[in-house]
Protein backbone atom coordinates (compact mmCIF):
# COMPACT_ATOMS: atom_id res chain seq x y z
CA UNK A 1 0.00 0.00 0.00
CA UNK A 2 1.35 3.40 -0.89
CA UNK A 3 0.64 6.39 1.25
CA UNK A 4 -0.64 9.58 -0.23
CA UNK A 5 1.63 12.55 0.56
CA UNK A 6 -0.15 15.88 0.16
CA UNK A 7 2.84 18.10 0.57
CA UNK A 8 6.60 17.96 0.92
CA UNK A 9 9.02 20.16 2.81
CA UNK A 10 12.67 20.15 1.82
CA UNK A 11 14.54 21.35 4.89
CA UNK A 12 17.85 19.74 3.92
CA UNK A 13 20.77 21.91 4.94
CA UNK A 14 18.69 24.06 7.27
CA UNK A 15 19.48 24.42 10.96
CA UNK A 16 17.20 24.59 13.96
CA UNK A 17 14.51 25.92 14.12
CA UNK A 18 13.83 26.29 10.39
CA UNK A 19 12.85 22.64 9.60
CA UNK A 20 10.09 22.93 12.24
CA UNK A 21 9.14 26.49 11.29
CA UNK A 22 8.87 25.63 7.59
CA UNK A 23 6.89 22.46 8.35
CA UNK A 24 4.50 24.39 10.59
CA UNK A 25 3.87 26.87 7.80
CA UNK A 26 3.47 24.18 5.15
CA UNK A 27 1.12 21.99 7.18
CA UNK A 28 -1.41 24.82 7.23
CA UNK A 29 -1.92 24.30 3.53
CA UNK A 30 -3.11 20.71 3.88
CA UNK A 31 -6.33 19.41 5.31
CA UNK A 32 -6.87 17.56 8.55
CA UNK A 33 -5.84 13.92 8.20
CA UNK A 34 -3.61 14.59 5.21
CA UNK A 35 0.08 13.76 5.20
CA UNK A 36 3.18 15.90 4.93
CA UNK A 37 6.68 14.62 4.23
CA UNK A 38 9.74 16.43 5.55
CA UNK A 39 13.35 15.92 4.55
CA UNK A 40 16.00 17.30 6.90
CA UNK A 41 19.69 16.93 7.57
CA UNK A 42 19.78 18.52 11.04
CA UNK A 43 20.46 15.63 13.46
CA UNK A 44 18.53 17.53 16.15
CA UNK A 45 15.40 17.24 14.05
CA UNK A 46 14.90 13.62 15.18
CA UNK A 47 14.14 14.68 18.73
CA UNK A 48 12.54 17.93 17.59
CA UNK A 49 9.96 16.42 15.24
CA UNK A 50 8.94 13.94 17.94
CA UNK A 51 8.55 16.82 20.42
CA UNK A 52 6.74 18.98 17.88
CA UNK A 53 4.38 16.12 17.13
CA UNK A 54 3.54 15.75 20.84
CA UNK A 55 3.03 19.50 21.30
CA UNK A 56 0.87 20.05 18.25
CA UNK A 57 -0.93 16.73 18.04
CA UNK A 58 0.15 16.24 14.42
CA UNK A 59 0.95 12.57 14.45
CA UNK A 60 4.42 11.42 13.42
CA UNK A 61 3.55 8.27 11.51
CA UNK A 62 6.85 7.41 9.91
CA UNK A 63 10.51 8.29 10.18
CA UNK A 64 13.59 6.98 8.50
CA UNK A 65 17.18 7.91 7.81
CA UNK A 66 19.41 7.32 4.84
CA UNK A 67 22.52 9.03 3.48
CA UNK A 68 22.42 11.56 6.29
CA UNK A 69 18.91 12.62 5.36
CA UNK A 70 16.11 12.25 7.85
CA UNK A 71 12.63 11.71 6.53
CA UNK A 72 9.51 12.36 8.56
CA UNK A 73 5.91 11.77 7.62
CA UNK A 74 3.30 13.54 9.72
CA UNK A 75 -0.46 13.50 9.69
CA UNK A 76 -2.16 16.81 10.27
CA UNK A 77 -4.45 16.85 13.27
CA UNK B 1 -19.31 72.35 51.46
CA UNK B 2 -19.29 72.34 47.73
CA UNK B 3 -16.22 71.89 45.71
CA UNK B 4 -16.12 73.73 42.48
CA UNK B 5 -13.66 72.90 39.85
CA UNK B 6 -12.74 76.12 38.17
CA UNK B 7 -11.46 74.73 34.93
CA UNK B 8 -12.91 71.31 34.23
CA UNK B 9 -10.44 69.10 32.44
CA UNK B 10 -11.57 68.13 28.97
CA UNK B 11 -11.71 64.38 28.71
CA UNK B 12 -12.71 62.19 25.85
CA UNK B 13 -14.11 58.72 26.26
CA UNK B 14 -11.43 56.06 25.95
CA UNK B 15 -12.59 52.65 24.82
CA UNK B 16 -11.79 49.93 27.30
CA UNK B 17 -9.19 47.68 25.66
CA UNK B 18 -9.90 44.04 25.08
CA UNK B 19 -8.59 41.91 27.96
CA UNK B 20 -5.13 40.51 27.21
CA UNK B 21 -6.09 37.20 28.75
CA UNK B 22 -8.61 34.97 27.06
CA UNK B 23 -11.70 33.68 28.81
CA UNK B 24 -10.62 31.54 31.74
CA UNK B 25 -13.69 29.30 31.78
CA UNK B 26 -12.67 26.75 29.14
CA UNK B 27 -9.34 25.81 30.64
CA UNK B 28 -9.29 22.39 29.00
CA UNK B 29 -9.36 23.68 25.48
CA UNK B 30 -6.99 26.51 26.31
CA UNK B 31 -4.13 27.04 23.88
CA UNK B 32 -0.75 26.86 25.58
CA UNK B 33 0.95 30.19 25.93
CA UNK B 34 4.53 31.37 26.12
CA UNK B 35 5.52 34.85 27.16
CA UNK B 36 9.05 36.15 26.73
CA UNK B 37 10.30 39.40 28.16
CA UNK B 38 12.95 40.57 25.74
CA UNK B 39 15.11 42.85 27.87
CA UNK B 40 18.46 42.52 26.10
CA UNK B 41 19.56 44.13 22.88
CA UNK B 42 22.46 41.86 21.99
CA UNK B 43 22.70 39.38 19.15
CA UNK B 44 23.29 36.37 21.39
CA UNK B 45 20.17 37.15 23.42
CA UNK B 46 17.73 38.50 20.83
CA UNK B 47 18.54 35.53 18.60
CA UNK B 48 17.33 32.85 21.05
CA UNK B 49 14.26 34.99 21.78
CA UNK B 50 13.41 34.87 18.07
CA UNK B 51 14.24 31.15 17.79
CA UNK B 52 12.04 30.27 20.76
CA UNK B 53 9.17 32.58 19.84
CA UNK B 54 8.99 31.40 16.23
CA UNK B 55 9.21 27.77 17.35
CA UNK B 56 6.50 28.35 19.95
CA UNK B 57 4.20 29.75 17.27
CA UNK B 58 5.16 26.86 14.99
CA UNK B 59 4.18 24.47 17.79
CA UNK B 60 0.73 25.99 18.01
CA UNK B 61 1.33 28.08 21.11
CA UNK B 62 0.19 31.63 21.49
CA UNK B 63 3.42 33.54 21.93
CA UNK B 64 3.82 37.09 23.09
CA UNK B 65 7.08 38.97 23.49
CA UNK B 66 7.15 41.99 25.78
CA UNK B 67 9.94 44.17 24.48
CA UNK B 68 11.60 46.45 27.00
CA UNK B 69 14.78 48.40 27.83
CA UNK B 70 17.77 47.51 25.62
CA UNK B 71 15.61 44.92 23.97
CA UNK B 72 13.55 47.58 22.24
CA UNK B 73 16.34 48.96 20.07
CA UNK B 74 16.63 45.89 17.79
CA UNK B 75 12.96 46.47 16.93
CA UNK B 76 13.58 49.99 15.66
CA UNK B 77 13.49 50.19 11.86
CA UNK B 78 16.85 49.22 10.41
CA UNK B 79 17.24 52.37 8.36
CA UNK B 80 17.03 54.53 11.50
CA UNK B 81 20.46 55.45 12.79
CA UNK B 82 20.12 58.08 15.50
CA UNK B 83 16.71 58.27 17.16
CA UNK B 84 15.42 60.20 20.14
CA UNK B 85 14.41 63.72 20.90
CA UNK B 86 17.29 65.05 22.99
CA UNK B 87 21.07 64.61 22.98
CA UNK B 88 21.05 61.98 25.71
CA UNK B 89 18.58 59.77 23.82
CA UNK B 90 20.55 60.33 20.63
CA UNK B 91 23.79 59.35 22.41
CA UNK B 92 22.10 56.15 23.47
CA UNK B 93 21.39 55.07 19.91
CA UNK B 94 24.83 56.23 18.86
CA UNK B 95 26.26 53.76 21.38
CA UNK B 96 23.81 50.96 20.55
CA UNK B 97 22.89 51.09 16.88
CA UNK B 98 19.20 50.24 16.47
CA UNK B 99 17.84 47.65 14.07
CA UNK B 100 17.72 43.86 13.84
CA UNK B 101 20.71 43.74 11.45
CA UNK B 102 23.02 45.69 13.74
CA UNK B 103 23.31 43.63 16.88
CA UNK B 104 26.43 43.35 18.99
CA UNK B 105 27.51 40.35 21.05
CA UNK B 106 27.23 40.46 24.84
CA UNK B 107 30.72 38.96 25.03
CA UNK B 108 33.62 38.73 22.60
CA UNK B 109 32.29 41.62 20.54
CA UNK B 110 35.84 42.86 19.73
CA UNK B 111 34.67 46.02 17.96
CA UNK B 112 32.40 44.08 15.65
CA UNK B 113 34.79 41.22 14.85
CA UNK B 114 32.68 38.87 16.99
CA UNK B 115 29.36 39.55 15.25
CA UNK B 116 31.12 39.42 11.87
CA UNK B 117 32.53 35.96 12.63
CA UNK B 118 29.14 34.90 13.98
CA UNK B 119 27.65 35.96 10.65
CA UNK B 120 30.23 33.93 8.71
CA UNK B 121 29.55 30.87 10.86
CA UNK B 122 25.81 31.39 10.56
CA UNK B 123 25.99 31.32 6.78
CA UNK B 124 28.41 28.38 6.74
CA UNK B 125 26.04 26.29 8.84
CA UNK B 126 22.88 27.67 7.22
CA UNK B 127 21.41 29.06 10.41
CA UNK B 128 18.53 31.52 10.00
CA UNK B 129 19.44 35.13 10.75
CA UNK B 130 17.59 37.20 13.36
CA UNK B 131 15.90 39.04 10.47
CA UNK B 132 14.69 35.80 8.86
CA UNK B 133 13.47 34.54 12.22
CA UNK B 134 11.69 37.81 12.95
CA UNK B 135 9.89 37.53 9.61
CA UNK B 136 8.93 33.91 10.32
CA UNK B 137 7.82 34.78 13.84
CA UNK B 138 5.56 37.63 12.77
CA UNK B 139 4.20 35.61 9.83
CA UNK B 140 3.16 32.89 12.28
CA UNK B 141 1.49 35.30 14.64
CA UNK B 142 4.03 36.00 17.39
CA UNK B 143 2.87 39.21 19.02
CA UNK B 144 5.43 41.82 19.99
CA UNK B 145 4.41 44.32 22.66
CA UNK B 146 6.66 47.36 23.03
CA UNK B 147 7.09 48.84 26.50
CA UNK B 148 5.58 52.32 26.57
CA UNK B 149 7.87 53.54 29.34
CA UNK B 150 11.00 52.51 27.42
CA UNK B 151 9.65 54.22 24.32
CA UNK B 152 9.17 57.42 26.32
CA UNK B 153 12.55 57.22 28.00
CA UNK B 154 14.41 56.47 24.78
CA UNK B 155 12.39 59.03 22.81
CA UNK B 156 10.98 56.41 20.44
CA UNK B 157 7.74 56.90 18.55
CA UNK B 158 5.52 54.21 17.06
CA UNK B 159 6.80 55.11 13.58
CA UNK B 160 10.41 54.53 14.71
CA UNK B 161 9.55 50.90 15.46
CA UNK B 162 9.04 48.20 12.86
CA UNK B 163 5.46 47.84 11.63
CA UNK B 164 5.11 44.38 13.22
CA UNK B 165 5.22 45.82 16.74
CA UNK B 166 1.86 45.79 18.47
CA UNK B 167 0.16 48.28 20.70
CA UNK B 168 2.52 49.62 23.41
CA UNK B 169 1.72 48.58 26.97
CA UNK B 170 3.16 48.66 30.47
CA UNK B 171 4.31 46.50 33.35
CA UNK B 172 0.80 45.53 34.46
CA UNK B 173 0.14 44.06 31.02
CA UNK B 174 3.44 42.18 31.23
CA UNK B 175 2.49 40.80 34.65
CA UNK B 176 -0.98 39.79 33.49
CA UNK B 177 0.22 37.90 30.44
CA UNK B 178 3.13 36.31 32.32
CA UNK B 179 0.97 35.01 35.14
CA UNK B 180 -1.57 33.61 32.70
CA UNK B 181 1.00 31.96 30.44
CA UNK B 182 2.13 28.36 30.74
CA UNK B 183 5.74 29.49 30.66
CA UNK B 184 7.42 32.85 30.81
CA UNK B 185 11.01 33.80 30.22
CA UNK B 186 13.07 36.90 30.89
CA UNK B 187 15.94 37.15 28.43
Amino acid sequence: MTIQISRQVDARGLSCPMPIVNTAQAIRAIGSGELIEVLATDPGSVKDFAAWSRTTGNELIEQSVGDGVFRFVLRRK
Amino acid sequence: MTLTIERPVETAAVPVPEPEVADKTDDLAKTKELVIVNWSGELDKVWPVLILSSTAAASGLRCRVFVTFWGLLPFVKDQKRIVGENWMQKMLTLMQRPGIDHLKLSKMNFLGMGPWMMGVLRKKYNVASPRELLEAATAMGVEFIPCQMTMDMFGLKREDLIAEMGEPAGAATAIEIMTEADASLFI
